[in-house]
């Protein structure tokens, strides 16, 4: 039996805080009600002759005094629980991707590099960690209780979850939302290196192609660039239809028909792939077809790469 | 507690004369009786076989927790039993358990009417209450439903075995006799008060079921519509919550939730209700700050419509809607806090006796405030991200509905079983029964605080080693707390047979259901009462003190 958990991210020890305030707050308030309960139910019981006085009459006084001082404090715990929460969620800018896909009832993680991973992460200790997580049918969750962190991961959207890990070590994943039978079976470990060896690890581990090569080769094998091909992605067909050029596309802003500007993100690409109809790029027919049930959620992740790879091609 | 038709029969040998037990012995006279106080007893005897029920998948659920690789030996079973234990207690005890039992016997009494404004349908909803319940067991024992109680999508929809379409109609049936119930409550309320029963007169347990019954009506269409989208889909692939076939799976926790939050009011405010009744009663005083009290119940169920985003804080939604929902979800806690400290100002200065009921009602103000302090915690958005969809979770809604929600149904079941059954329970019994309860729930639950923020994942089969301490003594609980369910079941049973005969008012309690006898006539009252004070009107304690000199 372990008795206390680790604090293994950045972000533990302030949840641990968190934490403590709120047990302090719960026994202090648990004392008054039962010390409060006990005093009365022995002083006031029916056989003691005590003399009752007076009842107070001006009960108002009372009730604005501990309606007044519980929203007090519960407006206290909002501000801290809040204020941790949003920070959570802020995602340093130099964070290191890590793609995470989720299905009935396994973890599989990918880094950028290619190298891959069955229910196991390994990360670096002190940089911050972003992971982009999906899922293949069902709705999951990433939790790792030693960095006091979860986020669901859903079908068909990519969600993030941000962390620093600042302890080297093995630490419990789980997958916390209820996903069908094996679901106490869906569990793995992260694994916290130390910069030199989560290097060595990465050398050791990357004997295939990086996510983007990988992505190269699907994009050749689907045809993307008979459509979406020019000189700028390298590919040597000239697109024989008019559709929007990837060079340059990740993160720059994207006039859509309807007349709203969105920005590239990984989650648009992907939902441009599988549901191209959905957002339209201005001035473009819809013409292109959709390729969900064709590429599994890990083809869509290569893709994706590749697109971004595309990126530093942006015409000046 | 658990009285089969023939029993009912057998109690109303010796009854008072006249009394609605001995008027008609007849099958068809209780099945098709529209007395409100029958229609009580057929649904004290439904909700009671649904309680053993669902209390026998919770100690099976238990039993396969005691060992990490789980004793049952197959997740399959272990996931179609918890699921099994969250659907029949939630939809089938906790939500209908007091409204229909203690209400339905007590709305007409305590307003001093002959019955409820709905007789017929009253009766109607207990035929659509078992239709409901027959095909949701029936769903649950032909092959179960492997999904949780919460039926998330797309889990529910595409990829889950069970029997979810077949469990969803009968939790659909049911749904429209919560509705019709909420509706006849409503109605009474504002239609049958006897003369001088104004609404500041009427007791804080008819405030706290007219508030849930506006949850019942307003709320329980959402989850009707939320279960007819989700059979249509797994019939049908109609695309409303499988993003494979253009559905938003979030769209689905929106509008469950959206019931569902209201639903735990639903469930704890007749608690509050109840308890609201047997402070004051054994305390021998009115209450602290009715009207605040009162209207505490009133802001708790039109704020409950807006705090359901707070069972999403890391499903996917946005940051703002998670700090919006979480300030309104401390903006809810507020009114139940009040309640606490109102009860204990009751208290303050009254004339305090322990009998069953007020153990027990103590007992529901020590675990509620357990439960709602842990409510805290999981409002607070960092703190909750840690602990949501652990075990903390789990310890923390078992301390509202069952720590808080069934020690106040039990305490209302030993307060006004004189009343219902013109039967006193041995008291000695009861007390200990409340000491168990109490004791065995904490055994039960608090470990699994523990094991929540050390990490433990809910709804696993199998677990790791380093939980099994705190698993096994949370088990252990469980069959002391087991025990003292059994308890009450065999005391009161036996009761409606060697019982010593109850007075009409055997606590010298106020209210208008203490001013007919006990069982009371089928028409209730001989003589429609005339209110002419406000509830609870126990002389001033400081006049008690002086006659006792």
């Amino acid at each position: 039996m372990k008795w206390w958990l680790p604090q293994a991210s950045n972000s533990a020890a302030e949840t641990d805080h968190l934490l403590w305030g709120l047990v302090l707050l719960s026994f202090a308030v648990l004392a008054l009600v039962f010390g409060l309960m006990f005093r009365y139910i022995v002083k006031y019981r029916a056989g003691s002759g005590l003399d009752r006085g007076a009842v107070a009459k001006k009960s108002w006084i009372f009730e604005i005094t501990w309606t007044a001082a519980t929203l007090l404090i519960f407006f206290g715990l909002f501000v801290w629980g809040a204020d941790l929460y949003v920070r959570l969620f802020e995602t340093p800018k130099n964070a290191l991707k890590i793609y995470v896909i989720a299905k009935q009832w396994m973890w599989k993680t990918e880094h950028v590099g290619g190298q891959r991973e069955i229910n196991a992460l390994h990360v670096p200790v002190g940089i911050p960690i972003e992971l982009v997580m999906t899922s293949e049918d069902v709705i999951h969750d990433f939790s790792v209780p030693a960095f006091r962190i979860k986020h669901d991961v859903l079908p068909d959207r990519y969600e993030t979850l941000s962390f620093t890990a600042n302890r080297p070590g093995t630490y419990e994943l789980y997958c916390t939302q209820f996903c069908g039978l094996d679901h106490s079976k869906m569990v793995g470990e992260v694994v916290v290196l130390p910069q030199p060896q989560f290097q060595a690890w990465l050398e050791q581990n990357g004997t295939g192609d990086t996510l983007a090569a990988a992505g190269r080769i699907l994009f050749t094998r689907f045809g993307c660039g008979g459509c979406h091909g020019s000189n700028a992605t390298g590919s040597e067909i000239e697109s024989t239809v008019r559709a929007p050029s990837l060079a340059g596309l990740y993160g720059s802003p994207v006039p859509l028909s309807n007349g709203t500007v969105t920005i590239a993100d990984e989650r648009y690409l992907h939902d441009s792939i599988v549901a191209p109809e959905q957002q339209i790029v201005a001035g473009y027919a819809p013409i292109m077809p959709s390729f969900a049930g064709q590429l599994g959620e890990e083809d869509l992740l290569q893709l994706v790469a590749y697109i971004k790879s595309l990126a530093s091609e942006r015409p000046q | 507690m658990s009285m089969g038709m023939t029993d009912m029969v057998k109690i109303s040998d010796g009854a008072a004369e006249g009394s609605y037990l001995t008027d008609g012995w007849t099958l068809r006279s209780w099945l098709l009786s529209t007395d409100h106080k029958r229609i009580a007893l057929l649904y004290l005897g439904s909700i009671t076989f649904f309680f053993f029920i669902g209390g026998a998948a919770a100690a099976l659920v238990r039993l396969n927790l005691i060992v990490p690789e789980g004793l049952l030996g197959s997740a399959e079973a272990y996931n179609r039993l918890f699921t099994m234990h969250g659907v029949i207690m939630v939809w089938f005890f906790l939500v209908p358990a007091v409204p229909v039992t203690l209400g339905n016997f007590l709305i007409p009494l305590m307003l001093g009417a002959r019955d409820l404004a709905f007789p017929r349908l009253n009766l109607f909803t207990w035929y659509l209450f078992i239709t409901g319940g027959a095909i949701t067991l029936w769903a649950l024992f032909v092959g179960g439903v492997d999904t949780g109680w919460t039926f998330y999508t797309p889990l529910s929809t595409t990829y889950s075995q069970g029997h979810v379409v077949l469990a969803a109609v009968g939790i659909f049936i049911s749904g429209f006799a919560s509705i019709a119930t909420g509706l006849n409550f409503i109605v009474s309320i504002h239609r049958l008060r006897a003369p001088g029963l104004t609404w500041y007169r009427m007791p804080v347990f008819l405030w706290s079921i007219y508030s849930l019954s506006v949850l019942l009506v307003l709320a329980t269409p959402v989850l009707a519509i939320t279960l007819l989208l989700l059979a249509l889909e797994r019939l049908f692939h109609i695309g409303v919550f499988d993003p494979a076939i253009g559905g938003d799976p979030l769209l689905f926790q929106h509008l469950f939730w959206f019931y569902s939050h209201p639903a735990v009011y639903i469930m704890i405010l007749p608690g509050f209700g109840v308890v609201s009744e047997i402070i004051p009663t054994f305390s021998r005083k009115s209450i602290f700050g009715y009207k605040f009290v009162v209207w505490a119940s009133v802001s708790i169920a039109v704020i409950s419509f807006f705090v359901w985003g707070h069972h999403m804080f890391v499903a996917g939604t946005s940051v703002y809607s998670a700090v919006l929902f979480s300030i309104l979800s401390y903006l809810v806690a507020v009114p139940s806090a009040i309640k606490v400290f109102n009860w204990l100002g009751t208290m303050h200065k009254g004339f305090v006796r322990f009998d069953a009921p007020m153990l027990y009602a103590l007992g529901f103000i020590g675990l509620f405030t357990i439960g709602g302090l842990t409510g805290l915690w999981v409002a607070a958005l960092a703190a909750d991200v840690h602990l949501t969809q652990t075990y903390f979770v789990v310890a923390h809604f078992h301390y509202i509905m069952v720590g808080g929600m069934v020690s106040a149904f039990f305490g209302g079941l030993h307060f006004w079983w004189p009343k219902i059954t013109g039967r006193m329970y041995p008291e000695m019994w009861a007390r200990v029964a409340a000491l168990i309860m109490f004791i065995g729930f904490n055994i039960t639950f608090f470990p699994q605080f523990i094991l929540g923020l050390l990490g433990m994942p809910r709804r696993y089969f199998s677990y790791s080693p380093d939980f099994q301490v705190l698993n096994v003594l949370s088990s252990a609980g469980a069959s002391v707390l087991a025990s003292a369910y059994l308890l009450p079941l065999a005391y009161l049973t036996w009761s409606l047979f060697h019982g010593e005969r109850a007075p009409a008012n055997p606590w010298g309690a106020t209210g208008l259901e203490w001013q007919t006898t006990s069982p009371p006539p089928t028409v209730n009252f001989v003589e429609i009462p005339v209110v002419t004070e406000g509830p609870y009107a126990y002389p001033p304690p400081e006049t008690v003190h002086q006659q006792n000199v």
